[in-house]
């Protein structure tokens, strides 16, 4: 079964450009399944099963999303090999933009969009910077030097990836990156795997349910900022 | 100059160099600093906890470094300049073999007819893509006559196509003037602001009205954005093909728009039904059900046309003056 993480910062196009990947993927008889990651509520899993695509969603609640995200997929992908899945994509956002879903030897994708501003590259951390494949949306709209522009910031902080151009809405250029996706790692298992970056550390007391403000109730891995 | 090299140089000499790699440090939150470190002894010296907290690994951080200049260095000697794109047909959706071999040459005009879903993006997809037989169409792309380099699909230095279409708008927040120079520093050319004067003189010949360089470009009008961008495309944009779809009411001298994207050596692609533009072409590809069904080579004949049909054009133009100037139009000839 091939696997694949796919993220990025929330309404970037993900979900749009894996709708239009995975038409692309029916049309040569593939068995698709999809784990959907969100926090409060998604109805994106409607539109995977609309597809006839298997799915299942994951809801972190009050949990932090990505601790959540690397507690499950592990069964995740068991599910998907259960299944008979030739392909099993797992669909989550980066919140905190410091948060990384991508596994080491695990096909990464980011997918980020051209009206997030020029220096949203920049702010986003191991989700794009250590990511296999970029997709980047929205470019219908913005000008040929804004898309210039865009994709020169995103090869400068991940210099290595492959950078895409993908109309969420039309498809244009979702062929092309299934391509890429048929060529994605091929795997039985993640046990013995590792993420690519370590998740942002807590372990407070605000983690554990503290709601009221002051330095009497702020015990455990507490970081000040200079006043 | 190979990477390994580059670690072993003081940063004060390598940023002289390579002043580029400032910003590329600084992209990932970091400073680099002139001085008589090397930049193995900078990586070295990195704290950790400090890389923890950017996200970032002093491993990955020199694999994207390495990425970062093999990039900067092919794109200074990349020279390689596209003479001629060849599509060799494939099929149409009903699996009719296309049958033919086109080559476009820059400086010529291609327009693209045939109804909405007929295939002119399919089409337009396999050029950027650099078909090789791999698309839904079979067809393949040859350039400069031979089998691409593998650069072409991937590379956002080498982007084929530039794209121009009816739905396209600024979203940054910058100055017309700002903006064109933050394209031109983004492309690394040598003289920055001689293409800013450059653009913002050409898109002011275009644009209907005139506007300053002090205006914000998402102010600008509809035909002084087409004309902004037209003019950036063409002068400041590396990608040998360029794309225009549905440029019709646009607002903008289409004739000298099209002059200029000739003269800059364009191979110009043009998505339209508008009669005048449609003869301006070379040729025009009529698209059905997928496929290019027929080529047809503007004729001398039609080019005669061409005059009469601007005529006509320029005599719907002086009427839509004297409306918008409070005219009436119950003599329609003057």
């Amino acid at each position: 079964m091939r696997f694949l993480t796919v993220s990025g910062p929330p309404s970037s196009g993900k979900t749009s450009v894996i709708l239009r990947v995975i038409e692309a993927l029916q049309a040569r008889q593939k068995k698709i399944g999809v784990v959907k990651y969100d926090c409060l509520m998604t109805d994106d899993d409607l539109l995977y099963a609309k597809k006839g695509v298997l799915v299942k969603k994951g809801l972190s609640g009050s949990q932090c999303p990505d601790h959540f995200f690397v507690s499950n997929i592990e069964a995740c992908v068991g599910w998907g090999r259960e299944n008979d899945c030739d392909f099993l994509i797992s669909e989550s956002a980066g919140l905190c933009n410091r948060c990384s879903p991508h596994i080491k030897d695990i096909t990464a994708v980011c997918v980020i969009d051209n009206l997030s501003g020029i220096n949203t590259p920049r702010k986003i951390g191991p989700m794009l910077k250590s990511a296999d494949i970029v997709v980047i949306t929205k470019g219908d709209i913005v000008s040929q030097a804004e898309r210039e522009v865009f994709a020169s910031r995103v090869k400068q902080v991940n210099p290595g990836a492959v950078i895409m151009n993908i109309n969420g809405i039309t498809g244009q250029g979702a062929f092309e990156l299934t391509t890429l996706f048929e060529d994605a790692s091929d795997i039985e298992t993640l046990k013995g795997m590792k993420l690519r970056f370590s998740m942002p550390s807590a372990l407070c007391s605000y983690c554990l349910g503290e709601t009221r403000i002051g330095d009497e109730y702020q015990t455990g891995n507490v970081r000040k900022m200079e006043a | 100059m190979n990477y390994h090299d580059l670690l072993k140089i003081p940063l004060a000499q390598l940023l002289a160099e390579y002043p580029y790699l400032e910003d590329f440090f600084s992209s990932f939150g970091l400073q680099l600093q002139a001085g008589d470190q090397t930049l193995q002894q900078y990586f070295d010296a990195l704290d950790p906890d400090k890389l923890l907290d950017l996200g970032l690994s002093r491993e990955q951080l020199g694999k994207s470094l390495h990425d970062f200049l093999a990039g900067m260095l092919s794109l200074e000697d990349s020279t390689e300049k596209v003479e001629s794109l060849t599509i060799i047909g494939g099929y149409d959706k009903s699996g009719t073999a296309e049958a033919l071999e086109i080559t476009l040459r820059p400086g010529q005009i291609i327009c693209i007819v045939g109804p909405t879903g007929s295939g002119k993006s399919r089409l337009l997809a396999d050029i950027e893509w650099v078909a090789q037989g791999d698309t839904p169409t079979r067809r393949r792309i040859l350039i400069n006559g031979a089998v691409p380099d593998g650069k072409w699909r991937f590379s956002t230095e080498h982007k084929l196509v530039a794209q121009l279409s009816q739905n396209m708008n600024f979203v940054m927040d910058l100055t017309a003037e700002e903006f064109v120079r933050m394209h031109a520093e983004s492309r690394l050319v040598t003289d920055p602001e001689e293409k800013v004067t450059q653009i913002l003189k050409q898109a002011n010949q275009l644009a209907g009205e005139q506007f300053r360089s002090d205006t914000p470009v998402t102010s600008l009008s509809g035909g002084q954005s087409r004309a902004l961008m037209i003019a950036d495309m063409a002068i400041l944009s590396r990608s040998p093909i360029v794309l225009i779809d549905e440029i019709e009411n646009a607002g903008i001298d289409r004739k000298k728009a099209l002059e200029l994207l000739v003269r800059e050596e364009k191979i110009i692609l043009m998505a339209t039904h508008d009669p005048i533009l449609a003869l301006m072409g070379d040729q025009r590809l009529v698209i059905k059900n997928g496929g290019i069904a027929r080529i047809i080579h503007s004729s001398d004949t039609e080019r005669k046309n061409l005059a009469k049909l601007e005529e006509l054009d320029n005599t719907l133009l002086a009427l839509r003056n004297r409306i918008r100037s409070g005219d009436t139009l119950e003599v329609i000839i003057q």
